[in-house]
């Protein structure tokens, strides 16, 4: 592996290539926020929080940090003015689905993100994936996945596999950062409870 | 079928089928691709079968069911060759007379030829109709020609030659400069020059590589990549085989919808016939270079025409797209390097192999060389697939071939690029057309559709139903895509219900900016275009909305009212009648009042009121005046005796 010399926030930051630019920083203690990144999964780029503002080949871009790969001179800004304001939109429209949500407060401080100024929508998920994500990349048993696409993509348990694998798991709880999660669960589980007062042959 | 082994064979079989052919024997083709299906020329096709068969001539004609001929508006077409007399909007009824009088009488059937709508003068040969006269059409003009079954139609006509010509002549160096000389750009939406990609992706480290065309096209209103597949596919193999071997590639797939189910039927047909002759498979044309094809039918998302979307989905994963910082051209289908490019441009490189790269480039404008299809629909007189050299005006295309919009009405605006496209109004129609124009207004080429609209477009109800499409066909992985659409389609339909506040507009731009900055891929990156374009073009139309409350092109039904003036009200009955929701009341001699609680605002009495009465009008942005009073309804009326 070669090593490369990036400029981060002004400074001279060596990486490894193949490395992203989140590891980069990282590796050199900057900070760069995240809500879908984990260090045991792939990267998956659909938060956009990671976003950052890039010169290379004499353009200005920005790009998800937790993806991009590293390259020799890349010049990189955590914030800047266009930055920041990405971010505070982004944790807007995501407030607006979990506007007390633990993960996004802090965040929503610094970038000054106003949790209403969207309509709260009908959901608590903010599609992150770490659950999906966690349940098949770790614990390679997909008891949890997206269904549908665009604004009705949702996260469900397969109650088939659920039933049988999330008893004594639940790894993937704390990893939410909204409440949705557990939320999902119990129902999940209200739904799979087969009725006790009807058995099957009473059905005629 | 023995196999070809060599360019020489190729020319010795085209010309055994040429000698089988009199080019002077009448041939009756007739267009069978999908919009004349629909208009009914499965029926008209076995009318001609049955008539020849009926008129003893099976030996003194041939009959072609061909692919798509364009003039999509006047279908069933039949053109007679050789002389290319054109009959538009063939029944089953017309096919005796045409049998007899132009097949065995050789005169021509005046009142199925087209009529010059500004100077009814009847026109015979194909060539001469405006809607052609004014087209190069040089990758869509054998559709036309051949029966897309027939791999001998395309062979007649020199196919396969520019493969034989690659393989014998040319190293896959050659190729690949020759294609970067051509400067011939992606025709599927970006634009990005075929033969970068092809170097890139031959450049990548790799033992396996693959070609891929893109027949994904799903656009609204746009379908000359299904036409062009329908009806041409050798051309599309070709393409692509000379592709894999400028490349190093030896594996291809065609990616097509599911929904194309004759561009699906007729790729298959084409694939087996090209393997049987051994224009695919091992050792083609004696050169030691092996090559094979599969057809992965895409499950229909519009997000998988996306190139990374549709890599992930040939893997057969759930068609979402990957993030592009590395390319797909050096890391794509399971992580190998993989070219992908649209049934257009591949259909094109047989041509500038043919004719050479300097002939390609000496096309189209600075820096959009060739030609190119677009797909012409929505409020213009003839909608159709048109093929024309980059740098047309907007205007030329929509007036000399679209021959101007219908009814009348006045142009407002035209739609290029499909939903992530942008809107154009009156004042660029001068615009020179090709990738870095279409730009540069806003706008973009996308894969060549261009929807017409009227006077009777709203923009803000535009940009609204794009952004549904939209809601619906983005995978929804990432935030600012999936929820900055969210937003931005709620802010539009509260304008459109007369909900707007002041400060919508910049919030839309704003959302826009962060969706087109932070999206994933490029469906995110373009999908503020209809809502930017409109904005920019329209702000007048968006303020009066929000600030008026009116609908300035009478289309956002919240806005409009329905009124019925009884200075004009002749007490006819015919909208009282008609009215769906019983809202009119009245009487005969008796003014038509709408009751504006229970009318639906369908616009039935609109639509229904004698043009010589005019009495229904629609109202926006001020209020309905109150109904006449009863007493003054009765309309004294003249005896007829009297008169």
């Amino acid at each position: 592996m070669s090593e490369i010399t990036l400029q981060i926030d002004g400074r001279e930051v060596k990486a490894e290539e193949g490395m992203t630019i989140l590891e980069a920083a990282q590796s050199a203690g900057i900070s760069i926020p995240t809500l879908c990144h984990h260090e045991k999964l792939e990267p998956y780029g659909a938060c956009r929080i990671c976003t950052v503002e890039i010169e290379a080949r004499g353009r200005t871009n920005l790009v998800a940090a937790c993806l991009y790969p590293v390259e020799q001179n890349l010049v990189v800004r955590t914030r800047s003015e266009k930055v920041d304001k990405t971010r505070k939109v982004l944790l807007e429209l995501m407030l607006a689905h979990a506007p007390d949500a633990a993960g996004l407060q802090d965040l929503a401080q610094e970038y000054g993100a106003d949790k209403a100024r969207f309509e709260k929508e009908s959901s608590f998920c903010i599609l992150c994936g770490l659950c999906v994500r966690y349940c098949a990349e770790v614990k390679k048993k997909n008891a949890i996945g997206f269904v549908d696409r665009g604004t009705r993509r949702e996260v469900i348990f397969i109650p088939e596999i659920a039933s049988k694998e999330c008893w004594d798991c639940k790894e993937c709880f704390p990893l939410c950062p909204t409440e949705a999660l557990q939320a999902t669960f119990l129902l999940t589980k209200a739904l799979m409870s087969p009725s006790p007062t009807r058995a099957p042959e009473s059905e005629e | 079928m023995p196999k070809i082994n060599s360019p020489a064979e190729l020319e010795e079989l085209r010309k055994g089928i040429l000698s089988n052919r009199d080019p002077n024997k009448p041939c009756i083709t007739l267009c069978s691709g999908t919009a004349c299906h629909a208009s009914g020329s499965k029926e008209v096709a076995a009318s001609i079968e049955e008539e020849i068969k009926k008129q003893g001539l099976s030996a003194k004609v041939d009959f072609r069911k061909t692919g798509c001929h364009g003039f999509c508006e006047k279908g069933p077409i039949i053109v007679i060759h050789p002389e290319g007399i054109c009959y538009l909007q063939i029944e089953p009824k017309d096919v005796p007379e045409i049998i007899f009088q132009t097949i065995k009488e050789k005169k021509v059937v005046d009142r199925l030829l087209y009529t010059n709508p500004s100077t009814n003068e009847k026109i015979i040969h194909e060539f001469e109709i405006p809607f052609y006269k004014h087209q190069e059409r040089l990758v869509f003009g054998s559709n036309g020609k051949i029966d897309p079954k027939s791999i001998d139609d395309y062979l007649a006509l020199g196919g396969y030659s520019a493969l034989a010509k690659v393989l014998s002549q040319m190293t896959p160096e050659q190729v690949l400069e020759e294609v970067k000389k051509s400067n011939l750009r992606g025709r599927g939406g970006g634009g990005f020059p075929a033969g970068r990609k092809w170097g890139e992706c031959r450049n990548a480290p790799g033992e396996i590589r693959y070609v891929i065309v893109n027949a994904d096209e799903g656009d609204p209103g746009a379908y000359m990549d299904r036409s062009l597949l329908e009806g041409n596919p050798h051309s599309v193999l070709e393409g692509l085989t000379i592709g894999a071997y400028a490349i190093g590639s030896h594996e291809g797939y065609i990616y097509v919808r599911q929904e194309y189910p004759l561009a699906v039927e007729n790729v298959g047909i084409a694939i087996q016939q090209a393997k049987e002759h051994g224009f695919l498979g091992d050792n083609i044309f004696g050169s030691g270079f092996d090559f094979t094809v599969k057809v992965h039918r895409g499950a229909g998302a519009f997000v998988s025409g996306e190139s990374s979307a549709l890599m992930t989905a040939i893997e057969g994963r759930v068609g979402e797209p990957r993030p592009k910082y590395i390319h797909t051209a050096v890391k794509g289908v399971r992580d190998r390097p993989s070219c992908l490019n649209n049934v257009e441009t591949w259909a094109t490189v047989p041509l500038i192999i043919n004719k050479g790269a300097d002939w390609f480039a000496q096309l189209g404008t600075e820096g959009s060389k060739g030609t190119k299809i677009f797909s012409l629909v929505g409020k213009v007189n003839n909608t159709g697939l048109v093929e024309v050299p980059m740098g047309i005006t907007l205007r030329d295309i929509i007036y000399k071939l679209g021959g101007g919009i219908p009814g009348g009405k006045k142009f407002k605006a035209v739609q290029t690029g499909g939903p992530s496209g942008g809107c154009i109004p009156e004042e660029q129609l001068d615009m020179k057309v090709d990738f870095d124009e279409l730009a540069k207004a806003g706008s973009m080429m996308g894969s060549g559709g261009m929807i017409v609209m009227d006077e009777d477009t709203c923009m803000v109800d535009l940009a609204r139903y794009f952004l549904d499409f939209l809601s619906d066909e983005s995978c929804g992985k990432c935030v600012p895509c999936r929820e900055g659409i969210r937003q931005m389609l709620k802010i539009l339909t509260n304008i459109s219900k007369g909900k707007g506040k002041e400060g919508d507009i910049e919030l839309l731009e704003e959302l826009s900016q962060v969706t087109r900055d932070a999206s994933l891929c490029a469906l995110g990156r373009t999908a503020a275009n209809p809502v930017l374009s409109t904005i920019r073009y329209f702000r007048d139309e968006y303020e009066a909305h929000i600030k008026e409350k009116r609908c300035p092109a009478y289309v956002c039904k919240a806005l409009i009212s329905y009124y019925i003036d009884p200075e004009k009200c002749q007490a006819c009955m015919i909208c009282l009648r008609q009215c769906p929701a019983q809202a009119i009341a009245g009487g005969k001699s008796q003014i038509h009042v709408i009751d504006q609680e229970k009318c639906t605002k369908c616009g039935t009495c609109f639509e229904a009121c004698p043009p010589r009465f005019g009495a229904v009008k629609k109202i926006s942005g001020e209020p309905v005046p109150p109904p006449i009073p009863e007493e003054a309804r009765m309309i004294a009326r003249k005896s007829k005796e009297n008169e």
